[in-house]
């Protein structure tokens, strides 16, 4: 199907009567996904956000219940929505990491209401890419700048309209009441010279890097790799895959709230135990354990690479440094070859 | 071109001080990943010296890897690198024994933020800088600016180009702009009513996710625990659900730094949100000035403000 471009606001605003719709919004020179209250707020011509979609469903801060104490017990309110949602006009690179991060908190283990709630009740729009940025590297993970992999549909930009590729079920469903006509030979031709034309300037070889990473853990590379970590959590905090968290208890007087943050293990604070003693005393120790978790624990626990090549890490890290020239640093070190 | 006789220069001199053993270690800029980007590098081997270069994207204020090494070694400096190297010898996290500073006269570092919003959502590719223009390449545009557009605001308003304190010298000392330089928004941030102040801070931190990354890439945040990180006592939230709290942060981080921030920029560079901090360290520093007479980091034997007795010149 084809949509003109001026036709989006209207589909916008449509869908803002049965969904919250999250779009990209322009603040200052950066687009963040939030929640807009009318179509003409997304912005379309953006190259990706500088925090990932993973806000709407895993926000930076999360009230998870609220509490007050009163005269014979403790009054608790749940903080779980139910709102039908749409992300629209996510990155293939960004659909796919909700794809990984159902394994976590949809897993056999463990299951998270507040993530999997919000995420089952959304659908997303994806805009594929006709222009990858310089720290793209998704094809080496398994997507591409078209991939439709977790999208429920898919646009792809020929100029003054929108191929619109109708993935799933739901998909269609925010479709209804639309009326697009179907795509000609002409625009279908259009949308694949697009495609082949939207070239990625990088690309990483993961041949072997999992075998490496088993059996290099005291390799002095790392040593190499991390002397310019700053150890902020610029990486972790734009990564649309990185998911650790931390608890507190926000209190005061007789209420407070049980709020979820997100953390990072570039922080001394992630495993420093209450004997003061830190299995992670060092910059070193940290950052090996961000690699590690992305290329090598997450493979062992889900059977998947936990990075989709969004190339957030690399162009937000203060000293640039690189995760595609990690992953090569790795590959030369130690001399085991499987 | 000078960009490439300096990266001779630096390239020639570490190699002597490796090769002599005067150094163990030459701190110093090599090549980006990312066009107009640079990237910090530690250099211990004579042979590996050709990854040192002089560029426009040598942002970093690399004294934040110089407090409390062990070894003996040598650092590139450019004008606000030094400074910070000057007051953190002054507060004992630098032997000045054990350090080489190699200066360089600073040409000015290029902004991406600007860059990027000069080329509004269009990616660049790669870049070139020749005589004072900026060639900006993508996959359909080739657009050209001039240099001093795309410098960052701390290189616009840069006091102290040259290394104030350094050991050796390479290539000529650029001109120095003078004193009292405003950032092209000080007079407006100046005529605003605290609350208007506090509203504009506001804004600009409600986009702070609290990465940290102002202050780890300072220099003179080296506090043992910062105060941000305590839980008992729990001097502000954890979370970043209230805006205020990541004002508190900011400002107390920046009183914390009064007298000692050189105003180099780092912090404001560093934010992956684009938050301007430069406002807040900027008028800090001025503020410093006019109230102690110190300027931070131009002299070692001048002693910081309130460890020495009150000089208004």
């Amino acid at each position: 199907m084809l949509l003109k471009k001026d036709q989006v606001t209207n589909w916008l605003n449509k869908l803002m009567q049965t969904y919250q719709v999250f779009a990209p919004e322009k603040e200052d020179n950066s687009f963040y996904f939030r929640q807009i209250s009318s179509g003409d707020q997304a912005i379309l011509d953006y190259n990706n956000s500088s925090i990932p979609p993973k806000e709407v469903f895993f926000p930076r801060s999360e009230k998870l219940f609220c509490y007050r104490t009163e005269k014979g017990g403790v009054q608790l309110t749940e903080q779980i929505g139910e709102e039908k949602k749409v992300v629209f006009g996510i990155r293939p690179c960004d659909a796919k990491s909700f794809l990984l991060l159902d394994k976590v908190f949809n897993g056999d283990q463990y299951v998270d209401p507040y993530y999997l709630n919000k995420r089952n009740n959304t659908a997303l729009v994806g805009l594929g890419c006709n222009q990858p940025a310089a720290a793209c590297f998704c094809a080496s993970l398994g997507g591409g700048p078209f991939s439709q992999e977790g999208l429920d549909i898919l646009l792809t930009d020929i100029g003054d309209q929108y191929l619109v590729e109708v993935i799933t079920e739901r998909g269609r469903e925010l479709l209804s009441g639309m009326d697009l006509p179907v795509a000609g030979q002409e625009a279908q031709a259009a949308a694949r010279s697009v495609k082949e034309d939207a070239a990625l300037a990088s690309a990483v070889d993961l041949g072997g890097l999992k075998y490496r990473l088993d059996v290099n853990f005291e390799d002095p590379i790392w040593n190499e790799i991390a002397e310019k970590c700053l150890g902020c959590a610029a990486c972790t905090y734009s990564c649309p895959t990185c998911h650790c968290f931390d608890i507190v208890d926000e209190v005061a007087g007789k209420e407070g709230c049980r709020v979820r943050n997100w953390d990072a293990c570039m922080f001394p604070q992630f495993t420093l135990h209450g004997s003061g003693h830190n299995p992670r005393p060092t910059g070193k120790e940290r950052l090996r354990q961000r690699v590690m978790h992305k290329f090598k624990y997450f493979v062992d626990n889900y059977g998947a690479t936990a990075c989709v090549g969004c190339g957030r890490c690399i162009a937000n890290c203060p000293v640039n440094l690189d995760i595609r020239q990690v992953i090569e640093q790795i590959g030369q070190a130690g001399g085991v070859q499987q | 071109m000078f960009l490439k006789m300096l990266t001779r220069a630096i390239q020639e001199t570490a190699q002597r001080l490796l090769q002599d053993k005067e150094v163990d270690l030459v701190v110093g800029f090599a090549e980006g990943s990312l066009p107009l980007r640079n990237t910090p590098c530690f250099i211990r081997q004579p042979e590996d010296v050709q990854s040192l270069v002089w560029g426009y994207g040598c942002e970093n204020n690399l004294a934040v890897f110089l407090r409390r090494r062990p070894e003996k070694l040598a650092v590139v400096a450019k004008g606000c690198d030094s400074r910070a190297i000057v007051e953190l010898i002054k507060q004992n996290q630098i032997d000045r024994e054990k350090l080489v500073i190699i200066g360089v006269p600073c040409q000015g570092m290029i902004d991406r933020n600007k860059v990027n919003r000069l080329l509004a959502g269009r990616e660049l590719l790669s870049a070139q800088v020749n005589d004072g223009q900026v060639q900006l390449k993508g996959k359909d545009f080739l657009e050209t600016a001039p240099l001093e557009q795309l410098l960052h605001n701390s290189c616009l308003t840069c006091t102290h180009p040259n290394p104030a304190l350094y050991d050796i010298l390479l290539g000529e000392p650029v001109p120095e702009k003078g004193i009292g330089l405003e950032l092209s928004n000080e007079a407006d941030y100046d005529a605003k009513s605290p609350a208007e102040k506090q509203a504009y801070l506001q804004n600009e931190l409600s986009r702070c996710v609290r990465c940290y990354a102002c202050r780890q890439s300072c220099p003179m945040c080296f506090c043992e625990e910062c105060f941000v990180d305590c839980s008992a006592p729990e001097w502000l939230s954890k979370s970043s659900l209230n805006v205020k709290d990541n004002v508190f942060f900011q400002t107390v981080r920046a009183y914390h730094l009064a007298g000692r921030c050189v105003d180099c920029g780092a912090c404001d560079r560093a934010c992956p949100m684009g938050i301007d901090l430069r406002t807040l360290t900027h008028r800090m520093a001025k503020d410093v000035q006019e109230v102690f007479g110190y300027t931070a980091g131009v002299s070692l034997e001048e002693k910081p403000p309130l460890a020495a007795p009150i000089s208004l010149t």
